[in-house]
């Protein structure tokens, strides 16, 4: 087959748990198919490899809509504004990963790594979020503009998540 | 159903190329889909990797994911993509004539 995904490139820029999976889940099953894969983490979705934070990333309850109560009742999403609702949809969401053997965060950008995956930062986030590399997880290959993301993105498919 | 010649013996294979019944399965099998997969020897690492599967997918019934597999065969996630180079997850339950993992992870 001459048409067959060869490198994948995926941009993640929302920083919440659910945000943030997505991306983590296609990268790793990508190298797991023996796909090359790059990770392009950007704007909020810094998070996910900001050493101090990438362990506490949360579900985004307020303003989404999908949002379901255990059960599977719809939930108004005036609720999601309540204190402890965020909290409480990422113990469940986290619970439910797990029962799937899917990593946390921390693991899952190891694990990628690991299997021989890269990366990245964006320099023009990370500059607006004062941050440096050393606050980044020892993971992150490197930090690149968005001209070196497209080079590296060369024969790549670009995912945007 | 596909069929293959391996060592004088017609194996059926699924849909996948994978081995139709893992109980036609053994260790001289094993080598020969390494050999077609471009695995020309397998080591005390590779076997420690189908081993593990096939334990698991015999107490389970199902190939377990590269999380489960890199925390308790003893080979972590480097090795694993250097054993089984390109797709290790499929390449290695393929080899243990295992069908093709199911999970995402």
């Amino acid at each position: 087959m001459t048409d067959e995904i060869t490198k994948v490139s995926i941009v993640v820029s929302k920083g919440s748990l659910d945000g943030v999976y997505p991306g983590l889940i296609m990268g790793n099953g990508a190298l797991m198919e023996g796909i090359d894969a790059m990770l392009f983490f950007t704007f909020f979705g810094l998070d996910a490899i900001v050493d101090k934070r990438m362990d506490k990333l949360s579900v985004a309850t307020v303003g989404n809509s999908a949002m379901r109560m255990p059960g599977g009742m719809k939930m108004p999403t005036l609720l999601g504004m309540i204190p402890g609702m965020s909290a409480f949809a990422t113990h469940m969401m986290k619970k439910e990963m797990e029962a799937l053997d899917i990593p946390p965060v921390r693991e899952f950008i190891e694990m990628i790594s690991d299997a021989g995956g890269k990366i990245y930062a964006c320099k023009a986030a990370m500059d607006m979020f004062h941050l440096t590399k050393d606050d980044l997880c020892p993971q992150v290959d490197e930090v690149l503009t968005v001209g070196e993301f497209y080079e590296k993105s060369a024969g790549a498919q670009i995912i945007f998540t | 159903m596909a069929t293959v010649e391996l060592l004088g013996k017609t194996i059926q294979l699924d849909e996948d190329g994978h081995l139709a019944n893992p109980e036609e399965w053994n260790e001289e099998i094993a080598k020969e889909i390494a050999k077609q997969e471009g695995i020309e020897e397998l080591t005390e690492k590779h076997w420690a990797v189908i081993n593990f599967l096939r334990k698991e997918f015999k107490e389970n019934g199902q190939v377990p994911s590269i999380r489960k597999l890199t925390k308790q065969s003893g080979v972590n996630t480097k090795e694993l993509y250097q054993l089984f180079p390109k797709g290790p997850a499929k390449k290695a339950a393929k080899i243990a004539g295992l069908p093709k993992p199911k999970g995402c992870v």
